[in-house]
C-alpha cells in the first residue's frame, strides 16, 4: 500500500510543484505591482502546498528522502503531473486560466479528501481548500473582466480557451495509484469530480461570454510520464541549482 | 499598429485607499493605497497587497477621489487654536477610588 500512496502524492504534489515554478515565472514582471503580489502569492501556496506533499511522500517511502530530493533530484520521465500545469505562461489571459481551471478542479478535490481516512492529507486539504478557494475567485473575476472586455482581451480570453481546454480531461483521468487510494478511502476519486468543477467553470464562462470549446483531440500523458517539449525547460532551470551545488540548503 | 496611448494604462487606473483591522486592533486603520479597475479588484488587491503578512482581520477600500480631506493650507487655523485649550483634556477632576480603573 505505502508505494502505491507514494505514488497517488508524486502526482499531486508534481501538480502543485510545477504549477508553483510556473507562476512563480511572473514575479517582477506582472502587468501591475498589485497582480505581480497576487501571482507570487499564488506561486508560494502552491509551492507551500507541493512541500507538505512531498515530505508526506518521503515519509511515506521509507527510503529517506527529503522534500528537496523528490522535487529536485527526479527525472523528467518521474514527474507525473497533468499537462495543464506545464503549458506555458503565454500571456496574462492563458495565466489566469491555467489556474482557474487547476483550482476549480482542486477545491472539491480537497473537500473531498478533508473527509477521508488519512489525518495528515486531511490537515493539509484543511488549509489548501482556502487558497484554491480564493484563486478561483481572483483568477474567476479577471476571466469576467477579460472575457467580457475589450476586442482585444476578449480575443486573447477565447484563444487561452481554445489552448488549454483540451487539457483539462486529463485532471479527472484516475492512474492506477490513484485507484488504490481511492479505494482505500485515502485520497479522493478524480473522475468523479468534474461535475463540480463544471459548476464552477460554466458560471464564469457564462459571464465572461466564453465558449466552451468541444475537443476533438484531449491531451493527456503526465500521469505516466509522458510530457510536453516544455517540461524540460521547466526543469532545466528549478533542477539548476541543487545540480550545480548538490545537497546546498539555505 | 495600435498606437501606444490608445492602450489602457496602469497610471489611469483609479487611486483606492486601503484600511486594514489588525486582529488585535478595534478601528480599521490607513495602510497604504494601489490601483484597481473596480471595487472587487481592489479588494483583492488589497488582500493580497497588505495582507501577506497575518495583519488583517478586515479590508476597507475606498476610492481616493472619494475622500474629501481637509486643507492643508487652512491647517494653522484648523488644528492650532486647540492647542491651548487643555482644559478640553479631562484630567482636572479627582476620581473617586471606588470607581476604580476608567
Amino acid at each position: 500500500m505505502d508505494s502505491t500512496l507514494f505514488a497517488a502524492l508524486i502526482e499531486l504534489a508534481d501538480d502543485h510543484l510545477i504549477l508553483g515554478q510556473r507562476v512563480s515565472e511572473w514575479c517582477g514582471k506582472g502587468p501591475i505591482l498589485e497582480e505581480d503580489l497576487a501571482m507570487s502569492n499564488m506561486a508560494l501556496d502552491m509551492i507551500g502546498q507541493a512541500r507538505g506533499l512531498f515530505s508526506y511522500a518521503g515519509e511515506v517511502e521509507r527510503k529517506g528522502r527529503s522534500e528537496d530530493d523528490l522535487a529536485y533530484l527526479r527525472l523528467e520521465k518521474d514527474y507525473r503531473n497533468c499537462l495543464l500545469v506545464e503549458r506555458p505562461n503565454d500571456d496574462f489571459a492563458h495565466t489566469m486560466l491555467r489556474q482557474f481551471y487547476f483550482a476549480a478542479f482542486m477545491e472539491p478535490y480537497w473537500q473531498s479528501t478533508a473527509e477521508l481516512q488519512d489525518a495528515t492529507l486531511r490537515g493539509l486539504a484543511g488549509k489548501a481548500v482556502k487558497e484554491a478557494a480564493y484563486h478561483i475567485r481572483h483568477t474567476g473575476e479577471w476571466i469576467i473582466r477579460m472575457g467580457d472586455g475589450t476586442a482585444e482581451s476578449a480575443a486573447r480570453m477565447a484563444a487561452a480557451v481554445n489552448n488549454l481546454h483540451i487539457y483539462t480531461g486529463e485532471l479527472f483521468e484516475m492512474s492506477d495509484a490513484a485507484t488504490a487510494c481511492a479505494e482505500q478511502c485515502l485520497l479522493p476519486d478524480r473522475a468523479k469530480l468534474r461535475a463540480a468543477w463544471t459548476a464552477t467553470v460554466d458560471p464564469i464562462f457564462a459571464r465572461a461570454r466564453l465558449n466552451t470549446p468541444d475537443v476533438e483531440f484531449p491531451q493527456s500523458g503526465g500521469r505516466s510520464g509522458q510530457h510536453g517539449e516544455e517540461m524540460g525547460h521547466i526543469l532545466a532551470e528549478l533542477q539548476y541549482v541543487q545540480r550545480a551545488y548538490p545537497g546546498l540548503t539555505w | 499598429m495600435m498606437a501606444d496611448d490608445t492602450k489602457p494604462k496602469v497610471q489611469n487606473l483609479p487611486l483606492w485607499e486601503v484600511f486594514i483591522r489588525p486582529r488585535t486592533g478595534l478601528a480599521h486603520k490607513h495602510c497604504g493605497s494601489l490601483h484597481a479597475s473596480d471595487a472587487v479588484l481592489a479588494m483583492q488587491a488589497a488582500r493580497d497587497t497588505y495582507t501577506r503578512r497575518g495583519e488583517g482581520q478586515s479590508v476597507w477600500v475606498v476610492r481616493s477621489s472619494d475622500i474629501a480631506a481637509s486643507d492643508p493650507d487652512r491647517a494653522a487655523e484648523n488644528f492650532d487654536p486647540a492647542l491651548e485649550k487643555i482644559y478640553r483634556h479631562p484630567s482636572f477632576y479627582d476620581i473617586p477610588d471606588d470607581v476604580g480603573h476608567m
